[in-house]
C-alpha cells in the first residue's frame, strides 16, 4: 500500500482510498436511506408532527454525541451549549438580519462550530473532568445569553419568538436533511482510517501518535464535527417550535437524553444510537405521557440493567456473539 | 556497519527532569545506520526515559537532539514517526478494542511510510500474529502486545527504531526467534536501540553498548569490554540487576 503525501498536502491519501468503499455504500442504502425515506414519508400517514420532529432531533443529537464520545471517548455532559447556541444564532440571524430561515439554520452551525472552536481548550481535560468542564461551559452560555443586558440582542430571559419564519412543514424537511448529513458523517467514520485512527486516540492516544496520527487534530475535528450537527440541530429547532426561552433551547435533558439514547443502544456503531432513540424514545412518549408515574420507574430500571448488564449498549448482544453490527 | 558512518541520531547533554529530579541528566550517544546499540542500565537509570524524549512523548529540558541532520528536540510523536523514527513500549500498548489488523492498518494509514512498508499480511505471519488478525488486541498475551507494538511500528517503515524491553517474559526459543528479527532489521538498514536486562540477549545482538546510570552514560563500547570496568560492575552489582 502507498500511503505518501504530497509535499503542502495534509491529508493522508490513505484517508480516502482506505475507505471500505462497498460497505461504505451498503449503509448508506441499506442504514441511512431507509431511515431517512421513513422519516420523509411518516408525516403523510401519522399525525403527531412534533413529535416526528423530536425524533428527528434527538436522532441527530444522539449520533452527534456518537462521533465525539464513540469514535474519540468525550462524554459532552454539555452538549446542549452547541444547541442552544445554534437555536440563538438561527433567533438573531432571524429578527436583526432577517435571514431566510434555511440560510439562518447554517449559521446556527456555524455558531456550533465556533463555540466548539473556543471550548477546543477543554480537550485537554480527560474523564470526568472534561464532562464537568463541559457541562460548566453550557451553563456560562446559557447565563450568557439569558443575561437581561443583552436583551436587546438576545431578549434576554423574555424568550424570542419568531413569528415570520414559522414553517414547521419546512422546518421538518431542514430536520431530515440534517439527520442525513449527520448520519453521513458516522458511516464515514465507520468506513474510513480517519474514524479507524479516532477509535486508536481513544484507545490510547500515546500509541496513536506512534502510528503517525496527529492526535490534537482528530480530536478537534471530531468536536467540531459534532458541535456542527448540534449547531444545526438546534438551528432547526428554533425554526421548527419558533417560541422559545433560553431554558428550552439550554435544557440538559436534551444532552443527558442523547447521551443515555446512544450509550443505551452503542456507541462507535451507526445502528447503536438509532436503536438507543427508537427504543428509549419510543418508549418515553409511550409511557411517559399516559402513566408518568410508572415511566420514572421503567426508565430508570432499563438504563441500570444496561449499565450493569451491558455496558456497551444493546449492538453488544450482537457483537458479542461475534456479528459485526455496522 | 562501518564504525565512522554518520551517525543517524545524536545525543548530546540531553536533561529531563520530573519535578525536582532529573530522570536524564546530560546524556550523550550516537547510533548509526544500521547498528544495533544496546542501552543497559539499573532499573531507574533513565532508559525509558531516554526512549520517551527521542521519541517525542517528552521534550527535553536541555540537550540537543540531532536526527538525519535537523534538530528534533521536542518535536511532536506523529511528526517524528513521519520522519522514520519509532518504537515499542516497555508495557506494551495496544489498540485494545481495535483488532489486530486495525492496529496495523491505523499505522499503514498514518505513518506515511517513505518507501512502502511491508505487506500487512506479511508482517503478522512473520511476527506470529496472523491466526489472531481478526481478534481484539485485548485477547492477546503480554508478549503478542509487544509483536502487535513492533508491528505497528514497522508498518511506518521507521529508520531508527526504538525498543524498550521487547525480549522481557521470552522464552529462550522466542528470544533466538526475535534476535534473528532485530538483526535482519538492522542488515536491511535501521538504526535500533534496545533496552534489555538480559545480558546474554544483548550480547548476542549489539555492536556496541551504553551503560547508563542516574540519567548519563558511564560507559560506551562492547558489552564484553563493559562488564570489565570496575565503574559498570559497581553500577550492576549495587542495583538489584546482577546481569
Ligand atoms: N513521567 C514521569 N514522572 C515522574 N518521574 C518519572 C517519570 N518517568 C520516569 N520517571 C522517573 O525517572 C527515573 C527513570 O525512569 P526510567 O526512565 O523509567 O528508568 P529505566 O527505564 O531505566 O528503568 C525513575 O526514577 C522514574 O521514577
Ligand atoms: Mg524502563
Amino acid at each position: 500500500m502507498d500511503c505518501r503525501v504530497k509535499p503542502g498536502n495534509d491529508v493522508p491519501q490513505c484517508v480516502w482510498r482506505n475507505m471500505k468503499h462497498d460497505t461504505f455504500i451498503r449503509h448508506l442504502l441499506l442504514i441511512v436511506a431507509p431511515l431517512i425515506a421513513a422519516f420523509a414519508i411518516l408525516p403523510g400517514v401519522y399525525d403527531n408532527h412534533l413529535l416526528l420532529f423530536n425524533f428527528v432531533i434527538f436522532l441527530i443529537l444522539a449520533q452527534g454525541v456518537n462521533i465525539i464520545y464513540g469514535f474519540t471517548g468525550y462524554l459532552p455532559f454539555g452538549y446542549v451549549g452547541f444547541f442552544g447556541a445554534g437555536a440563538y444564532g438561527f433567533a438573531i440571524m432571524v429578527m436583526h438580519f432577517q435571514t431566510p430561515a434555511p440560510l439562518a439554520v447554517l449559521v446556527a452551525g456555524v455558531v456550533g462550530v465556533l463555540l466548539g472552536l473556543l471550548l477546543t481548550p477543554l480537550l485537554r481535560l480527560s474523564g470526568a473532568y472534561f464532562a464537568i468542564a463541559n457541562l460548566a461551559a453550557a451553563l456560562a452560555v446559557l447565563h450568557f445569553v439569558a443575561n437581561p443586558a443583552l436583551e436587546s440582542i438576545t431578549k434576554g430571559p423574555y424568550g424570542v419568538a419568531l413569528n415570520g419564519t414559522f414553517n414547521p412543514t419546512l422546518a421538518y424537511v431542514g430536520a431530515v436533511i440534517i439527520l442525513a448529513l449527520t448520519l453521513g458523517i458516522v458511516v464515514f467514520l465507520r468506513n474510513s482510517s480517519f474514524g479507524m485512527a479516532l477509535q486508536a486516540v481513544r484507545e490510547d492516544a500515546v500509541s496513536a501518535a506512534m502510528a503517525g496520527v496527529n492526535v490534537v487534530k482528530m480530536r478537534v475535528i471530531a468536536w467540531l464535527a459534532s458541535a456542527l450537527v448540534a449547531g444545526l440541530a438546534g438551528g432547526v429547532f428554533a425554526w421548527y417550535v419558533s417560541v422559545f426561552y433560553p431554558d428550552n433551547v439550554f435544557s440538559s435533558d436534551f444532552s443527558i437524553f442523547a447521551i443515555v439514547f446512544a450509550l443505551f443502544g452503542g456507541v462507535a456503531t451507526i445502528m447503536g444510537p438509532i436503536v438507543g432513540v427508537v427504543i428509549l424514545y419510543g418508549i418515553y412518549n409511550l409511557i411517559g405521557f399516559t402513566t408518568p408515574q410508572y415511566f420514572q420507574l421503567i426508565y430508570g430500571v432499563l438504563i441500570m440493567a444496561l449499565v450493569l448488564f451491558l455496558p456497551a449498549g444493546l449492538v453488544s448482544l450482537a457483537t458479542r456473539r461475534g456479528w459485526n453490527v455496522p | 556497519m562501518s564504525p565512522d558512518a554518520k551517525p543517524i541520531l545524536t545525543v548530546n547533554g540531553l536533561v529531563k527532569r520530573f519535578g525536582g529530579f532529573h530522570a536524564l541528566d546530560g546524556l550523550s550517544f550516537h547510533v548509526s545506520s544500521g547498528e544495533i546499540l544496546g542501552l543497559v542500565g539499573p532499573n531507574g537509570s533513565g532508559k525509558t526515559t531516554a526512549i520517551n524524549v527521542i521519541s517525542g512523548l517528552y521534550a527535553p529540558d536541555g540537550g540537543t537532539l540531532t536526527y538525519d541532520g535537523a534538530s528534533i528536540g521536542g518535536m511532536a510523536s506523529h511528526k517524528l514517526v513521519h520522519r522514520g523514527i519509532n518504537r515499542t513500549f516497555q508495557i506494551p500498548k495496544p489498540f485494545l478494542s481495535l483488532t489486530v489488523r486495525q492496529n496495523v492498518e491505523v499505522a499503514l494509514a498514518y505513518g506515511r511510510a517513505e518507501v512502502a512498508p511491508p505487506a500487512l499480511s506479511d508482517l503478522l505471519e512473520q511476527y506470529h500474529l496472523a491466526e489472531l488478525a481478526d481478534r481484539p488486541a485485548a485477547d492477546l498475551n503480554s508478549s503478542q502486545q509487544k509483536m502487535l507494538d513492533l508491528v505497528r511500528a514497522l508498518a511506518t517503515r521507521p529508520r531508527l527504531l526504538l525498543l524498550d524491553e521487547l525480549a522481557a517474559g521470552l522464552n529462550p526459543t522466542e528470544l533466538d526467534w526475535i534476535a534473528g528479527h532485530i538483526k535482519a532489521l538492522a542488515q536491511s538498514g535501521l538504526a535500533i536501540i534496545v533496552v534489555e536486562h538480559l545480558m546474554g540477549f544483548i550480547e548476542q545482538i549489539t555492536d556496541r553498548v551504553i551503560v547508563m546510570n542516574a540519567g548519563k552514560e558511564i560507559f560506551e563500547g562492547t558489552l564484553a569490554v563493559a562488564v570489565k570496568v570496575p565503574q559498570v560492575i559497581e553500577v550492576f552489582l549495587g542495583g538489584e540487576h546482577g546481569a
